[in-house]
């Protein structure tokens, strides 16, 4: 036993996931030298840029990495793509952002890219140790990002809630993992496949404890209901370019990485979670959906309405067919385009109004400012389900996968979702419409709460930027966040009419996992 | 042809946005006019002797969802195609003539609207058709909320404005919408082999198992009674109606509500012809308590808006008749009188606004004595008001022979119960027409000519109704075969099995 055989490294599989590191390091070096938020915005897209383009050129690749710890197949790659973009988005919108200023660019945008390599590990993860390694490693960035505006007291608080509610889910999940473990006796979602098979050792009660936690634990990220309190808070306190890529990556790769637990490694068990994952489908429709209705805040209203659109693609999963999973990364693609669509107008909006992301900050912008308020509008109606959006084509894909599988209810109670839905996207709609834009406040001294607080005090400061109210009011006419918000949009209306090349591209997803290839 | 005609309306809606404020107008209404254009020719092209589809497109959309990009026309969609591009024609000149704010959107939204309806009237793929008869909801969502006034409402009801009420009408029809697209899919689902199956004449050539029918259904008829609205499912019409800018409200009455009956001969009877067979009687009590209710209701109403309403509701009432009487001359007289009640009903709402123009709202109590120094616009205006309480000679009153021949002969007792709504039609017609035209003016209330702009689009519009009314058959001859080939369907259908 002297020869040690090291596994062989395929460095083109693993070139996205090092091009993420290497980017990481960088950033966050030049984050020291460079003041400039420019260039650590510049590199940041760089990073995910080539990231991108790596995964790219290994789509259509299919093997196991690093001794079977992670799998380069298309799903995986979708993930990582959604993840990059959705980043590239957040990067953007952060360029001004009070809190990347704060927190520093450098250390901002590397937490950025090291959320984003736990998403490309969580989703290409095929063992229960790598992926509760990029489970952490997605998380744990987040918390900080949802604190990083320092001087705000609900961004703390949506940190430290998000910490402890999200290190609730982990432990719960790591528990889940080692019943799995001993059921099984394997961490590999193949052996473990094996073990709990026909002709398999598994043990019923183990498995059915590790299945039963490892959903709560994973229903806790995914923010499904019951297990969603932290959502609205959290996406409320945090930043916002942090909100809008904590809503639509987290759950591209939460939901995939779910994907792959559930139906390569505990495939041979469907019979005993898919009724549990149908109601934790059907309870996030119904919470989302109600728990949206009254909102003001529009960053509430956001987070309710991702539970709700959580549990409609998690109907994907439940179906166990390939169709359902190809719904679901259609309609992760496109919830991706049309949320950010979404958000764009709400973090411009923020930063030119006294109302923060309450809806008054939107009335009235149809007239005023029309490059915000069509993407936000398309965004919405996408949302909503109107025909002539992606989001429209990804529900008729969610629904048919359902019919198709025998849970035609399941299809009603997305169906029933959306009717409620409509409510509290168009009350949105027609505030930004028909409303007039309101005067804007008189400037008293403390009468504007959010923006004094958003004002850096000159002298006491910690941070390494003043940041003057007229920058950050000049800041939202900046065209890179309206380039963005237009582009998600065009990107939404343009896979609405024209679907064919993102189906194609959920298919080759959908086709690459294990049961189904 | 026909694809130019449904994409030209968005691209001139497009094209409105991108030139000057000043010329926008003009670019919609000449994109409005092309349109027209190309329907006349289509209406001339048109061989009455063919029961199936003519100018069909035939592409593959979404072949992984099974959709398909299928167009045509046939002898029931021919002319509510025409319909659609007179009245859009009528409404995008009007609102050239008086411009609102906010212009390009206007038109954009307006050209979507004309775009998104003769794509249901023209799709032959369930789908496409779900598709565009949700899409239209977009355009007129923004119409009526951004470019609606507020409506002082009846006594005691408060404000009615028009965001609130937008908001109503969306939500009441796209619940329907949203069914229909549940029962769309299950439909393709079921019928495919594998891959999801949406084509119209497919579906109704081998339809499917009269279980799947008889929910299936209902999710349509959700959709298509809302639509029109029909009795019970009329919530949203009231506030809609009185807060919507009155040129989108003609388009809106004249073909929208159409598009609910349409679809119950296009899609309904051919794709689920045993449903439809064995809930006859229940469509049939719908559309009697929709003629009776609406024409009762219509001769309370002091707003000259819901007095439309109402009439509307009646009116679709009788063509619900005509199509479930399951017979071909109640569906040919369905068919003639969805073109009337749009050629009626249009003018109608343009001469509201002339008369809010003179006196300020919608009230007709407080109208009177208009006609004293304005002989053209109360010429006019008489011929729309006989033409809506159906005056024999009329091409309504053809349209509602035709349509009470049918369920005599189907179901006397409706017929009998529907016939009341004739007698009702004439009270409600002659007294919104009384209060405004004539008895004394009321302080404060002009009486002045109708302007020569407004008076030639009003008097095409006129015109067409006098056309009709001369000669109804150039509608019925060419829907004859196509809406007999639809109600025999359900005929063969059931004979089959």
């Amino acid at each position: 036993m002297t020869e040690f055989n090291a596994p062989d490294i395929d460095y083109a599989g693993l070139s996205p996931i090092i091009a993420l590191t290497v980017g990481l390091v960088v950033v966050l070096m030049v984050g020291l030298v460079a003041k400039n938020r420019f260039v650590n915005a510049y590199l940041t897209l760089v990073a995910l840029a080539t990231t991108a383009g790596l995964a790219i050129w290994q789509w259509g690749e299919q093997e196991d990495l690093v001794a079977g710890a992670l799998r380069l197949d298309e799903l995986a790659l979708a993930a990582a793509l959604i993840a990059t973009f959705a980043a590239a988005v957040a990067t953007v919108l952060s360029i001004r952002e009070p809190a990347a200023d704060e927190a520093g660019h450098g250390a901002f945008a590397g937490l950025v890219l090291g959320s984003v390599l736990g998403m490309t590990v969580l989703a290409q993860a095929q063992n229960l140790v790598a992926f509760f390694i990029g489970l952490e490693l997605l998380s744990i960035p987040l918390y900080v990002l949802c604190g990083s505006a320092r001087r705000r007291e609900g961004s703390l608080e949506s940190g430290l809630k998000y910490l402890i509610i999200g290190s609730l889910g982990s432990a719960t999940l790591l528990y889940g993992f080692a019943f799995l473990y001993g059921a099984s006796g394997s961490t590999d979602y193949a052996a473990i496949a094996e073990a709990l098979g026909p002709g398999g050792e598994g043990d019923d009660t183990l498995v059915l404890i590790g299945t039963a936690m490892a959903a709560v634990g994973l229903a806790f990220k995914a923010s499904l209901a019951p297990f969603h309190q932290w959502t609205p808070d959290v996406y409320q306190g945090a930043p916002t370019p942090v909100t809008a890529f904590m809503a639509v990556a987290t759950k591209a790769a939460a939901l995939i990485a779910l994907a792959r637990l559930f139906e390569v490694a505990l495939g041979p068990v469907a019979v005993d979670w898919d009724a549990a994952l149908a109601a934790l489908a059907v309870a996030s429709i119904a919470v989302g959906n109600v728990g949206a209705l009254g909102q003001d805040s529009i960053k509430r209203l956001l987070g309710y309405s991702g539970i709700a659109q959580a549990g409609y693609m998690l109907a994907g999963v439940v179906v166990f067919t390939e169709v359902g999973l190809e719904a679901m990364v259609f309609y992760l693609a496109a919830y991706t385009l049309m949320n950010l669509a979404a958000f764009v107008a709400v973090v411009a909006r923020e930063r030119e109004t006294e109302h923060g992301d309450d809806i008054r900050a939107l009335e009235g912008i149809g007239r005023s400012r029309p490059w915000l308020a069509w993407p936000l509008t398309i965004g919405f109606l996408a949302l909503a389900g109107f025909p002539g959006t992606s989001g429209f084509i990804g529900k008729l894909f969610l629904i048919e996968a359902t019919v198709d599988a025998d849970y035609t209810w399941l299809g009603i109670a997305i169906v029933i979702g959306t009717m409620v839905s409509l409510a509290y996207y168009l009350r949105v709609l027609s505030a930004v419409w028909m409303r007039p834009e309101p005067e804007p406040l008189p400037a008293i001294a403390g009468g504007a709460p959010l923006s004094t607080i958003r004002d850096t005090e000159p002298g006491e400061s910690g941070a390494p930027f003043e940041l003057p109210r007229s920058v950050a009011r000049g800041a939202s006419r900046c065209a890179l966040v309206v380039g963005a918000g237009v582009i998600c949009a065009a990107a939404t209306i343009a896979f609405g009419v024209y679907p064919d090349p993102l189906v194609d591209w959920a298919s080759a997803a959908g086709e690459s996992l294990a049961p189904f290839a | 042809m026909i694809q130019v005609m449904l994409w030209l309306p968005l691209a001139a809606g497009l094209i409105a946005c991108l030139v000057p404020r000043r010329f926008a107008p003009w670019v919609a209404a000449v994109g409005a006019f092309l349109a027209l254009d190309l329907a006349i020719r289509l209406v001339v092209d048109f061989d009455p002797d063919v029961a199936g589809l003519q100018q069909a497109v035939d592409e593959s959309w979404i072949p992984d969802l099974g959709v398909r990009y299928q167009l045509g026309i046939d002898g029931i969609s021919v002319f509510l195609v025409l319909l659609t591009t007179v009245l859009w024609f009528a409404a995008t000149a009007w609102s050239a003539v008086r411009t609102p704010e906010r212009a390009k959107t206007y038109f954009l939204m307006l050209g979507l609207a004309e775009t998104a309806t003769l794509g249901a009237f023209l799709a032959q793929d369930l789908l496409l058709f779900v598709l565009f008869f949700d899409l239209m909801l977009i355009p007129f969502y923004f119409l009526f909320g951004s470019w609606g006034t507020e409506h002082p409402g009846r006594e005691g009801e408060g404000t009615i404005r028009p965001s609130a009420a937008t908001i109503k009408m969306i939500v009441y029809t796209l619940v329907g919408s949203l069914l229909m697209l549940a029962g769309a899919i299950a439909t393709g689902v079921i019928a495919g082999d594998g891959t999801p199956q949406f084509s119209i004449s497919e579906l109704a050539a081998d339809p499917l198992g009269a279980d799947s029918q008889r929910w299936i259904f209902w999710f349509f008829a959700a959709a298509f009674l809302v639509k029109m609205p029909a009795f019970l499912v009329h919530g949203w019409m009231p506030d809609a109606y009185r807060v919507a800018p009155l040129p989108v409200l003609a388009v809106f009455s004249g073909v929208l509500s159409k598009v609910g009956a349409y679809g119950f001969l296009r899609v309904v009877l051919p794709v689920f012809p045993d449903a439809t067979i064995q809930f006859q009687e229940v469509l049939l009590c719908i559309a009697v308590a929709s003629i009776l209710y609406g024409s009762v209701m219509a001769f309370t109403q002091t707003s000259g808006r819901l007095v439309a309403g109402y009439s509307s509701v009646a009116q679709l009432g009788f063509i619900t008749l005509g199509i479930f009487a399951l017979r071909p001359d109640g569906a040919d007289g369905a068919v003639l009188q969805m073109v009337n009640h749009g050629i009626v009903i249009a003018p109608l709402m343009l001469i509201l606004v002339i008369l809010a123009d003179r006196t300020g709202g919608d009230d007709v109590t407080r109208m009177g004595g208009l006609a004293m120094r304005a002989p053209v616009l109360a010429a006019l205006f008489l011929i729309v008001t006989m033409a809506l309480l159906a005056i024999p000679g009329s091409a309504n009153f053809v349209g509602e022979f035709f349509i009470l021949n049918g369920v005599f002969q189907a179901k006397v007792a409706f017929a009998i119960a529907a016939s009341i709504g004739i007698a009702l039609a004439a009270y409600y017609a002659l007294r919104l027409y009384q209060h405004a035209m004539h008895n004394r003016k009321p302080e404060g209330i002009e009486s002045r000519e109708i302007g020569w702009r407004e008076g030639a689009i009003v008097s095409g519009l006129v015109a067409c109704i006098v056309a009709l009314a001369l000669y109804p058959q150039v509608i019925l001859e060419r829907a004859d075969e196509s809406a007999t080939a639809a109600v025999e369907a359900t005929k063969t259908e059931v004979a089959r099995r």
